[in-house]
């Protein structure tokens, strides 16, 4: 098991063939109190770089993209009642979805966590 | 190549506090504080905050009847302003559009007006040009502060206690903390509050003043937005421009009777037919049924699908804790309770026309 990070500020937790995905603590702070969540739904199919879902903040709305290839396995529908969620804990109970990965060397563009601390420095 | 962005004489304050700076209309100004937009905005609806508002264009109109010869450049009743009053006005173009909105204040020997900051290279021109036998001198070493909130009398009158006797749209030379300071009650927060036009080099320790205040904390222009959002108050550029006329944008209330009579203004063959006539369309309030905030630019759809306008405004509300918009809309469709759509990235979210302001306003009138 073991968490990437993308250049688009998203985090995603790999177990198997499977994965957890999310915004990062860092993304989180920039936006700001996040007030609304778009996600997609269940089975939807997606590759790297398609919009997979919207965070609007007080200020602004700004686009999530995929990290990766795959398929939406679970939606963390609590974030439509409690955006505040995302905020508070982007890399725990904020996270967005549980994905299918279609193409796991698709792992090997992304960062780790070092890589990541050094790309916000 | 454009101009560096410009510095109030708070900067290093806002640095100091926290504040997250960014370029507006040619100025580093504080976008927010460590309390954060939603903080800041509550903290002004139920206490008090203080704003850097020292981007705006302050003037000064020197000569016979100034009041008088604004008249010629804007369809506000500024002759028979009074001396320690300020009214909300605007400046109209020939079509019947807004050339940018102002505060008129008569402070006496003078007037003093307040522009907005993105239009101050285009508002001192046209004043200079237009009024004749009136010298229009730009101040350029001021600071404009708000402190805005149920608890500014008390922040400001701690201070100036002469400021507690003030009424909304009431202006006056006070003394805070031995600094001259020109203090009016007035503001665009929807809240009872002032702004003080101070001496740039007191205006740290006059801000550092209020603030130390317990109620009182610094607010950027986020809260700024969200707030004015909310008390249904128009931002220029986003609400209001040169193709908007005040009649469709709501603002009749700011065109004294005898104006309307006898015209005499900018524009007014449009603006006189729009009062008899009606206007095609209208500024109304937008309120989401769901929780995604429309933005500025989102069409507004009947219920049966036609484009009937567009959001101006439109974000989160703290205080009414949603979404909330402004916007344009055919006129046949303004009347409040109507259900509208307002299409967010292609989707049809659920939307009603409702009466402006979302929040109560609160002036101290």
């Amino acid at each position: 098991m073991s968490t990437y990070f993308s250049e688009d500020h998203e985090w995603i937790k790999v177990e198997g063939d499977t994965a957890t995905l999310g915004i990062t603590a860092h993304a989180a702070e920039q936006l700001g109190e996040i007030v609304y969540v778009e996600q997609k739904e269940t089975g939807e199919s997606f590759e790297k770089s398609d919009e997979i879902g919207v965070v609007e903040s007080v200020k602004a709305a700004s686009e999530i993209y995929a990290p990766v290839d795959g398929e939406i396995v679970e939606v963390n529908g609590s974030l439509a009642d409690s955006p505040a969620t995302l905020s508070e804990h982007p890399e725990g109970d904020g996270w967005l979805y549980k994905i299918k990965l279609a193409n796991a060397e698709q792992l090997n563009d992304l960062m780790d966590l070092d890589a990541y601390k050094a790309f916000i420095a | 190549m454009a101009d560096a962005p410009k510095r109030t004489p708070l900067y290093d304050l806002h640095v100091e506090l926290g504040g997250k700076m960014v370029d507006f209309a040619g100025w580093e100004m504080p976008v927010q504080y460590p309390l954060g937009i939603m903080g800041e905005h509550k903290q002004c609806r139920e206490k008090a905050a203080l704003f850097d508002v020292s981007h705006m264009g302050q003037v000064i109109l020197k000569g016979e009847n100034v009041g008088e010869k604004l008249e010629a450049l804007c369809p506000q009743a500024f002759s028979t302003l009074k001396e320690g009053k300020a009214r909300y006005g605007f400046f109209t173009n020939e079509t019947g559009g807004i050339m940018d909105d102002l505060i008129v204040s008569n402070a006496g020997d003078h007037f003093f007006v307040v522009v907005n900051a993105s239009m101050r290279h285009q508002d001192i021109p046209h004043m200079a040009a237009h009024l004749e036998g009136v010298e229009v001198i730009e101040i350029f070493d001021r600071a404009l502060v708000a402190v805005q909130g149920p608890k500014a009398e008390d922040v400001v009158g701690a201070l100036c206690p002469a400021a507690r006797g003030l009424k909304f749209m009431e202006t006056m030379l006070g003394d805070i903390n031995g600094v001259e300071c020109r203090i009016s009650r007035l503001g665009y927060t929807g809240e009872d509050g002032y702004e003080i036009s101070i001496p740039e080099d007191k205006a740290v320790e006059v801000a550092r003043a209020f603030l130390a205040n317990e109620d009182c904390e610094p607010a950027g222009l986020g809260a700024r937005d969200s707030l004015r959002l909310e008390a249904g108050l128009c931002l220029y550029g986003n609400d209001i421009d040169n193709d908007t006329s005040p009649i469709e944008a709501s603002l009749i209330w700011a065109i004294q009777k005898r104006r309307r009579e006898e015209g005499g203004f900018p524009g007014a063959d449009r603006i006189l037919r729009e009062i008899a006539e009606g206007p095609s369309r209208k500024l109304v309030g937008l309120k989401p049924e769901g929780r995604a905030p429309a933005r500025h630019g989102v069409e507004v759809q009947s219920a049966d699908g036609q484009n009937i306008g567009v959001v101006t405004s439109g974000g989160f509300g703290p205080t009414a804790g949603g979404p909330v918009a402004m916007g344009y809309v055919s006129a046949a469709s303004a009347e409040p309770g109507t259900k509208v759509n307002l299409m967010i990235r292609g989707k049809a979210q659920p939307a009603e026309i409702v009466r402006l302001p979302f929040v109560q306003q609160n002036y101290k009138r």
